[in-house]
């Protein structure tokens, strides 16, 4: 039986946007005990979709224009507001990607689950607390009564996240909607997180819409599949019909694009050595006067040597110090102890004015490439900027940056224009081009494809791999995705907590990881799972 | 925490002392001699140089200082050279009026303020949104000394409800005339507060109604109006509270003119005469009791951030 049916949605658009409408002509159901994935690309619509659907969507400037929406029968888009409120929590909830800010900071995590049922029911407060610590030992929460009276920021991610599925659950809707619910979570946290999702699922018979545009949380979650592109459906099914044998071509592509976990062929890097580190140490905080002082060892004794014409893959979770190397190795931060090698000399602790030959050596492209250009700066004047501090002419500067466009894949006019005019794929080609008009020797590339669509992504490893062929770059590949680090790197380092647990040539370190940890994580990656 | 108090009350120490310092070289570099402002118009040069003499003004200006700073160790303000009365008398006998009225002031902008500004940003964009922005900016552009004047022409010349100048202390003749006689003072120089705080409170609240925890309180079918109050508000406090802060430094210049227009013999009266008449100790003494009160209110200021924000610890 649908708990959910969604009848010909179309969801009108400003007059200033790109399109005229958000969705159209969006057809779906969700039936109780099953859970629906709909997969899209940024701008596909999928969370105009499912914001129509809770009634949550900015009526100001999205309007629903044709199509009905029915929740158990009742028809949402004609509800009254009351209406909807009462229906939202009882009926249906939703999880939202980032646990952190979609929890009020300054309300205590038990107070804002309890809200649920003050909105809803006429429980005493006792009785509330008491439905809390009940749903929240249900989601599997260390010691409810403690962290009931916990701060979202005093918990981890993975918590937070089950902070709010305990509040979606309370009130046992018929439907639950999870935005992206484990996109901003590491690797292991989101496989418990799914299999969490799952199993409420199971047992309460709920309906699930569940938003991603990662086909490997699909194959570990869905019973039927919806993909989205540009506000429409071109693909509906069950998931072994449109993972096995997808009939639109852009299901094709998207499933194409996914990075394989088997690494493919790689040659040996013969060339020299261009960086290494030796006992690279940073700490954070001091010990106190009394020995109250926390201290936290963001690295430690990390040792890595990068080849000319090799890509290091530093592999590791949230707070496993992978962007703290990158960023020591760069002296973004300054490193505690241990050595940083370039070409054989020691920048661990040179000073600023001795360090500035060597930043051209260096240069980093960053994981987000909306916010690591400068807004109100034109492409060109980003790109030659550090060239023409070191001393280049400004008509060589724009010269090498014109070549750079064609190198990355961007016609030259370009140069004239601003950031916001770009996506984000051509952005980050355009961070590229500005490291590579430094000419460096060593290439950081920190998560730089972590927030493109995964068939952008695709583009920009190609792309990365070609400049580092074509430079004899040596690249340093910061990732947590186990699937990018296999497509790209010769060598990966995995490091948790601080500390280096496996280092090896990429294919060997798939094929037979000899750390727990490694195993852990490789067992983690989604999509890996039995019957995918 | 208390470690952090400790340090922060410690830490007033050395801003004190450059704001006494400060405060002695501007008075003394400034024009005007109280030596001949006290011998009067027909006064001989020897007259006024036996005064210089009495008050130790020839002395010095490091012996002066030193001569000061001591005296103030012991919490000695100094006498006035006028009346000869110990400028901390001087302070306590004109104390109560200028509390009272910065604190009703306070008050009353913060009331009608924060609502005003969370409303303007409920309907952002809206005609009551524009009315309220609209005053705020006329607010900021209008002299107290021009408002009052308004207000009294209005209030009490033409409606006769409200009395022209004056001020009755609540502990002495009850709590009923001293709010008829403070009302217009109070309104006169909240005004410029309350077109600040509503301009942050809007701003604020405009901004957390961006964040993801509000979308979340939506989806559990809360009430728009619970939202605001629960979620909004709370969030928004921390920038609405620091202008608040702001705001109470500022107060004090306003209560200088407000109290001149309002004939109300507080401090800013005290502060007023001083000046005229160069009253060296006078002035040096109420800059420090201003300064001092500064601190202590933003100290206040910043230990509420922890109890309006969990993440904030000190």
């Amino acid at each position: 039986m649908a708990v959910l049916e969604v009848t010909g949605l179309t969801v009108e658009l400003p007059p200033s946007a790109d399109r005229p409408y958000a969705v159209e002509d969006i057809t779906l159901h969700v039936n109780a005990g099953e859970i629906l994935c709909i997969v899209g690309e940024s701008g596909s619509g999928k969370s105009v979709t499912a914001f129509s659907v809770m009634g949550l969507a900015d009526k100001r400037a999205l309007t629903p224009v044709a199509g009905t929406i029915t929740l158990e029968g009742e028809d949402l888009l004609t509800a009254s507001d009351q209406r909807l409120r009462k229906l939202r929590g009882e009926k249906m909830a939703m999880i939202f990607q980032e646990p952190m800010t979609a929890l009020n900071p300054v309300l205590r995590v038990g107070d804002q689950i309890g809200e649920m049922l003050e909105i809803h029911t006429d429980l005493s407060a006792s009785a509330r607390k008491a439905k809390v610590i009940e749903a929240m030992r249900d989601v599997s929460l260390p010691d409810p009564e403690k962290m009931y009276r916990s701060y979202p920021h005093q918990l981890s991610g993975g918590q937070r996240q089950r902070i709010m599925i305990a509040m979606a659950l309370t009130l046992e809707p018929q439907l639950l909607i999870a935005d992206e619910p484990t996109t901003a979570l590491d690797v292991t946290t989101q496989a418990q997180i799914l299999k969490l999702i799952k199993d409420i699922q199971r047992r309460k018979g709920m309906g699930v819409m569940f938003i991603t545009h990662d086909f490997g949380v699909v194959a570990e979650i869905a019973d039927r599949v919806a993909v989205m592109k540009h506000g429409r459906i071109v693909e509906q099914g069950t998931v072994a019909e449109v993972l096995g044998a997808p009939k639109d071509p852009y299901t094709q592509k998207l499933i194409a694009a996914v990075p394989s976990m088997t690494p493919p062929e790689r040659p040996e890097a013969q060339g020299s050595v261009a960086l290494q580190t030796q006992a690279l140490v940073k700490t954070y905080g001091q010990q106190g006067l009394f020995g109250s002082g926390r201290v936290v060892r963001a690295a430690q004794e990390v040792d890595l040597t990068v080849r000319r014409g090799e890509t290091l893959g530093i592999v590791g979770e949230s707070g496993s110090g992978k962007s703290t190397v990158a960023r020591c190795v760069m002296r973004l931060i300054d490193p505690t102890s241990g050595a940083i090698l370039i070409d054989g000399e020691n920048i661990a602790s040179l000073r600023e004015g001795q360090l500035r030959p060597h930043r051209r050596d260096i240069q980093i492209v960053f994981q987000d490439p909306y916010r690591s250009l400068n807004p109100r700066r034109t492409v060109g004047q980003s790109i030659i900027e550090g060239p023409v501090n070191f001393g280049l002419a400004v008509p060589e500067a724009k010269a090498r940056a014109a070549e750079l466009m064609k190198v990355v894949g961007l016609s030259s006019d370009a140069l004239e224009r601003f950031p916001h005019q770009f996506s984000g794929g051509q952005r980050q080609r355009i961070c590229i081009a500005r490291a590579l008009a430094m000419e460096p020797a060593i290439l950081i590339a920190d998560e730089a494809v972590s927030a493109l669509d995964v068939s952008v992504q695709a583009q920009v490893l190609d792309l990365l791999d070609d400049v580092r062929e074509r430079f004899d770059l040596a690249m340093l590949f910061i990732t947590h995705d186990l699937r990018v680090a296999a497509q790209i790197c010769d060598r990966i380092m995995v490091m948790n907590k601080g500390e280096v647990v496996e280092t090896g040539h990429t294919a060997q370190v798939y094929a037979d990881p000899q750390h727990a940890y490694t195993r852990a994580l490789l067992a983690a990656a989604p999509g890996t799972g039995p019957g995918t | 925490m208390t470690r952090y108090i400790t340090m922060r009350v410690l830490s007033t120490i050395p801003v004190m002392v450059l704001v006494a310092l400060f405060v002695f070289l501007m008075l003394r570099l400034a024009p005007g001699d109280p030596a001949s402002v006290i011998a009067g118009d027909y006064a001989t040069a020897e007259d006024v140089a036996r005064i210089r003499e009495q008050l130790g003004l020839s002395d010095p200006i490091v012996v002066q200082f030193l001569r000061w700073v001591g005296a103030l160790i012991q919490g000695d303000l100094g006498t006035s050279i006028f009346s000869g009365k110990p400028v901390t008398e001087l302070i306590g006998q004109r104390i109560e009026p200028t509390i009272l009225l910065a604190l009703t002031t306070i008050i009353f902008a913060v009331v009608v303020a924060v609502p005003l500004g969370t409303i303007a940003a409920f309907r952002a964009g809206s005609l009551l949104d524009r009315v309220v922005m609209l005053f705020s900016v006329s607010g900021f552009s209008v002299p107290v000394f021009v408002l009052g004047y308004i207000l009294i022409y209005t209030f009490s010349m033409s409606l006769k409800i409200l009395p022209v100048q004056g001020y009755k202390s609540p502990l002495v003749e009850g709590f009923g005339p001293f709010l008829y006689h403070i009302t217009l003072p109070t309104v006169t120089l909240s005004v410029i507060f309350i077109a600040l705080i509503a301009r942050m409170t809007r701003a604020s609240v405009i901004e957390v109604l961006e964040e993801d925890y509000i979308r979340t309180a939506r989806a559990k079918g809360q009430s728009e109006l619970t939202i605001l109050m629960r979620h909004a508000l709370r969030n928004a406090a921390v920038p609405v509270v620091t202008v608040i802060g702001i705001g109470i430094a500022l107060l004090i210049g306003g209560v200088v003119v407000t109290e001149s227009v309002f004939n109300i013999p507080g401090l800013g009266r005290l502060v007023l005469d001083a000046v005229l008449a160069r009253d060296y100790p006078i002035i040096q003494g109420l800059i420090l009791f201003f300064s001092f009160i500064y601190i202590f209110i933003n100290l206040m200021i910043d230990l509420s951030y922890t109890l309006l924000d969990p993440r904030i610890r000190y």
